[in-house]
């Protein structure tokens, strides 16, 4: 689950660590009282979950009434990189010496934790020359540790002990909540040494959910997202107007990118997942009839664990419930191949022997 | 390190014999008949509270592997367990001595995954998956829930991140001549017990190795390792790879745990330059997978 940056903020809290004092608010009647409490100036903040919303103009100051009226309905009404904004945090405006930038991260060839540190803040990680490195096992970050990577980045004496802390504090917090990622980026140094978190993102491993129902309330989720979780398949919606269903995410992903290759563009990715069942693509079936632009179907199966008859049946079921009328491309291949095609001879779907063939089928009807 | 085509294929005319964790569920039964009917030798079964019954009226089922493997002397296991039970079972098959563990479940917290590859370690013990379709050697053994259509005895090692593109493009490899000495799943969680650099030192001392296929996708650096591997190594057999996901949108889990773009961080393009500079070809779509293996073997 990725939080938005004024929930992982609450975390940041609860495990002590600072952060500017700052509200969260989803409409502008509540955003105003917000802005009584916080009182001027303040920075306007879009809570989206993607990066680089300070380029889009998704982070302004605000210094009055005025420009309140004017930016917060702005804000709100924004969409940064495909992701509309979910909620606006009025966050106090900080006075800092130095901005620097702190994460914990899951390596995945490693295996293992690993901090990365630099005295560089602010600005996109992959950009910063001078990273620290240090792995730390199952991710606790020991005072030994925290202190050797203060010291690498060149922190002065006062700052160390409370960049110890907090590294300490953020570590406990990656574990306990079994994140992929935290990051503060950036982590600024006051006048007096102490630190603050100005911004905060994590990612947090949807596996393990099921030990934190604490979680569930940032879980943000569409309604297609929630059914499509519900039926046991996963399901990624997508701005193109060709829907794509197969078995498996590789299989999917791979349609996916032939088909944009091709000139298509797709409207979800929808992996009916390894227990799918006639009634499971059913219900993909009828998301899918309830999205909005979708101008065709494109489906890629290679049959082994699911067999493709499961899939044929789902579709004619769907036929005679009117679920489908758009038009359906269709490749199928491996277990009960042969059958399902038999299955699908009559219906509406255009079968095609390769996918190549079915992705070109697609593109020119949504073209014409 | 363990050999593994040597722990599949055991010594002698006996075959491996296996055990299966989780026979009772619907999807254990279902994949154990099938492995049965592949010619695996499974030997044994394990579901707790079922211990002393039999699965299809001939092989025992036990409470706990520790039984199992002192009625069997079995060293290898395959895991059907739910996610939430996944971190109990993978210690007890460790524990009682189990040397091959093929971990099924997809769904597994990280954090567990994480702790089952320190003990593996301790006890010296391989951990494929989890989230895997499992490990074969066509014709001979199949440890997994690959369906048996695609596979055909050969050469080539397949080393592979997805099961349906495993199956695709093994599909696509028989069917031009390029039968598998084995094919092994990654597996598509972020933490694999078994990498492709670890997948990779297994095959690649196998005698008749023709060549090698890599099927990877968006999310983490395991190809970008893989290929500084191969560059380090100065390896010269023919490999090809392909990497799904080039199109995927960033910060979206693409179905797999694993498949997420961050930043830079698991992108294709970071895969695709890496493999290039390894003088690995990467295919567009999986059926140009055989033309430029054999490409790849003209060439040599």
């Amino acid at each position: 689950m990725r939080l938005l940056e004024y929930q992982a903020k609450e975390l940041f809290k609860e495990y002590d660590i600072r952060v500017p004092e700052s509200i969260a608010s989803k409409d502008i009647e509540s955003g105003r009282k917000d802005a009584e409490k916080i009182g001027y100036p303040f920075v306007i903040k879009a809570q989206v979950p993607v990066g680089g919303r300070g380029k889009a103009g998704g982070i302004q100051k605000c210094h009055n009434e005025d420009e309140f009226e004017l930016k917060y309905p702005e804000i709100l009404n924004m969409t940064i990189k495909g992701e509309k904004t979910r909620a606006i945090l009025l966050e106090k405006m900080t006075e800092y010496e130095k901005e620097i930038y702190l994460s914990l991260f899951l390596n995945r060839s490693k295996r293992c934790y690993t901090v990365i540190s630099s005295a560089e803040g602010g600005v996109e990680i992959e950009s910063v020359k001078d990273q620290v490195i240090q792995e730390v096992g199952l991710g606790e970050v020991t005072e030994k540790v925290a202190k050797e990577v203060a010291q690498k980045i060149g922190l002065t004496e006062n700052s160390i002990p409370h960049f110890v802390d907090i590294l300490q504090k953020l570590s406990k917090l990656t574990v306990e909540k079994e994140a992929e990622l935290t990051e503060i980026n950036p982590l600024v140094i006051l006048k007096d040494g102490s630190m603050m978190a100005l911004d905060g993102k994590m990612m947090t491993d949807d596996n393990s959910n099921f030990r934190h129902k604490e979680l569930a309330k940032y879980q943000e989720k569409t309604e297609l997202e929630k059914k499509a979780e519900e039926s046991g398949f996963s399901l990624v919606e997508l701005d193109g107007n060709i829907a794509v269903i197969g078995n498996g995410a590789g299989l999917v992903m791979s349609t996916l990118d032939m088909l944009t290759d091709n000139g298509g563009k797709a409207a979800c990715f929808l992996d009916v997942g390894g227990t799918a069942t006639t009634e499971s693509v059913y219900e993909a079936l009828t998301l899918i009839s309830k999205m909005k632009d979708v101008k065709a179907v494109l489906v890629n199966l290679y049959g082994g664990i699911v067999k493709t008859s499961i899939v044929a049946s789902a579709f004619l079921k769907a036929y005679d419930d009117k679920i489908i009328v758009l038009p359906v491309f269709a490749r199928l291949m491996g277990a009960e191949s042969e059958k399902s095609k038999e299955m699908l001879k009559d219906s509406e779907t255009k079968l095609s022997p390769s996918i190549e063939e079915a992705i070109n089928n697609v593109v020119m009807e949504v073209n014409k | 390190m363990t050999d593994i085509f040597e722990l599949l294929k055991g010594k002698g005319s006996e075959k491996q014999p296996v055990i299966v964790q989780g026979i009772t569920g619907k999807f254990g039964t279902r994949h154990t008949k099938l492995m049965m009917e592949y010619g695996t030798n499974i030997v044994a079964g394990v579901t707790p509270g079922k211990g002393g019954q039999k699965f299809e009226n001939s092989v025992p089922i036990y409470e706990t592997v520790k039984e199992a493997v002192d009625a069997t002397g079995a060293k290898i296991s395959i895991m059907f367990v739910p996610a939430k039970f996944f971190l109990g079972a993978a210690k007890d098959a460790l524990e009682a001595g189990i040397k091959l563990l093929i971990a099924i479940p997809e769904h597994v917290p990280v954090q567990d995954a994480m702790k089952t590859i320190e003990l593996a370690k301790e006890k010296g013990a391989i951990m494929i998956g989890p989230n895997t379709p499992g490990v074969m050697i066509p014709d001979l053994i199949k440890i997994g829930i690959m369906p048996a259509s695609p596979f055909k005895f050969g050469n080539v090692a397949v080393l592979s991140k997805s099961g349906t593109l495993l199956y695709e493009i093994s599909n696509n490899l028989s069917t031009s001549g390029f039968g598998q000495c084995i094919t092994l799943g990654i597996g598509g969680d972020p933490i694999n017990g078994t990498r492709l650099i670890d997948a990779f030192d297994m095959v690649k001392d196998y005698p008749d190795l023709d060549g090698i296929v890599v099927v990877g996708e968006i999310g983490g650096d395991a190809e970008e390792v893989f290929a500084q591997k191969i560059i380090d190594e100065n390896f010269k057999k023919p490999i090809v790879a392909y990497v799904a996901g080039r199109k995927a949108p960033k910060e979206k889990r693409m179905g797999h745990a694993g498949a997420i773009v961050m930043g830079n961080y698991g992108s294709a393009e970071s895969k695709i330059e890496m493999f290039t500079k390894a003088n690995i070809p990467v295919a567009k779509r999986p059926v140009e997978v055989p033309i430029l293996l054999a490409g790849k073997m003209e060439k040599k």
